[in-house]
């Protein structure tokens, strides 16, 4: 599985959406009306998923911004 | 000799009479009722007019002797857990001897924020196993609107005022205190600030600290979804339980959302789950014992036949804590 699937299985998990709602260009919070609290739960899932840590969830509005962010984790 | 066995032997509860609702804040600040109820379940909460801690806790301690005949001199400890005493000194406990006259209690507060009820009990359990007296009063509360920044309308909408408590007193019957697992992590503990106040004297003129309530919402939030399956889970084990054993896990009442995503995360019914944070918001210590006392009072508690339960609570410090409990 690559990254972005990965990121929407998570997605569609937390937020119960189909996978067809949630694409690289979909903006969490406007389009999937996705709070605070649903966030951190993303996030959490992300951060078990990957074994990675995000320290702010600043800037982070579309799927596609958590699959960068979370490729540049994993380079790093 | 048989070792000394304790139970809860009766519970209580106060609250103020004034009730606010949702609709009421978004008149004092910027939010509104939709808002507030799909991040938090929260619907009411129960404000002072200027009853302050002590006055809860005497009340709540009133009803939790209401009826049951007891010589309040046979009460050798009085613990109240409360981020929110009247002041350093006297202690809220202190205030609550004097009034219900328990001459011969030791009294003293607890601070271990929301979490306090749980260390609280856990406390007094062990100690009323070595006092000569056959009774312990064990209270929360709290008046949370004297804490919080009323400006602040992301910390300001989340809680609310009362005072719970139990009676614990030694017993012949089985053991009620089964396991527990309590913790803190104090690296943590700038997560959820209140109350402080900076060095002033002679030799250092510091600026007042505002020592208002402050909340990294989403450090609590991982700190709680993580750390309270796992301590849930650790009492279980501990005691050789399994969840579809337990009747009810009582959690503090933070927020409706996270008792939701612990309840999934231990594969567990909600129906499990009993909540009134709709009615009175998060009550810090004294969230648990409101609770309690509003399931005994509805029959679902203390009823004839043995139940176990799970009490659990987290908060500032960090501190949590998850006690099993098998009443009847």
């Amino acid at each position: 599985m690559t990254t972005f699937e990965k990121i929407q299985e998570i997605i569609v998990d937390q937020l119960d959406k189909e996978e067809s709602e949630v694409q690289r260009t979909t903006n969490f919070r406007e389009e999937l009306e996705a709070d605070s609290l649903d966030l951190f739960q993303i996030i959490n899932d992300i951060e078990d998923e990957f074994d990675i840590k995000i320290e702010s969830e600043e800037g982070l509005s579309t799927v596609e911004d958590l699959v960068k962010y979370v490729e540049g984790q994993l380079e790093a | 000799m048989e070792p000394i066995k304790i139970k809860i032997h009766s519970t209580g509860k106060y609250v103020p009479e004034k009730k606010v609702s949702n609709d009421d804040l978004s008149k004092w600040m910027d939010t509104s009722h939709e808002w507030i109820y799909k991040r938090t379940g929260i619907v009411t909460r129960h404000l002072s007019e200027g009853e302050d801690t002590s006055d809860l806790c005497i009340k709540a301690s009133r009803n939790v002797l209401e009826g049951r005949s007891i010589d309040p001199e046979d009460i050798g400890l009085i613990i109240v857990a409360t981020m929110t005493p009247d002041g350093q000194s006297p202690s809220v406990a202190s205030k609550v001897q004097a009034a219900i006259k328990a001459t011969n209690a030791m009294a003293f507060d607890l601070n271990a924020a929301c979490s306090g009820f749980v260390y609280a009990l856990s406390t007094a359990e062990k100690m009323l196993r070595h006092m000569h007296l056959p009774y312990a009063l064990v209270l929360g509360g709290e008046v949370m609107s004297k804490a919080i920044d009323w400006s602040d309308r992301k910390t300001a909408v989340l809680f609310g005022d009362g005072a719970g408590g139990v009676l614990l007193k030694k017993s012949e019957e089985d053991e009620q205190f089964l396991t527990e697992d309590l913790h803190a992590n104090g690296n943590k503990g700038y997560a959820l600030t209140s109350g402080e106040k900076k060095v002033s004297n002679p030799l250092v003129d510091t600026q007042e600290a505002s020592g208002f309530l402050t909340m990294d919402g989403r450090e609590i939030f991982n700190f709680v979804t993580k750390s309270i399956p796992k301590s849930i889970n650790k009492v279980l084990t501990d005691n050789d339980t399994s969840i579809e054993e337990v009747d009810y896990v009582l959690l503090h009442q933070a927020n409706a959302r996270i008792i939701e995503i612990v309840a999934k995360k231990l594969g567990c019914s909600i129906d499990k789950f009993p909540m009134n944070i709709q009615t009175y918001g998060n009550t810090s210590a004294a969230s648990l014992p409101i609770l309690i006392d509003e399931l005994a009072k509805d029959n679902k508690l203390f009823i004839d036949k043995k139940q176990k339960i799970i009490l659990s609570a987290f908060g500032g410090g960090l501190t949590w804590g998850t006690l099993l409990l098998e009443i009847n």
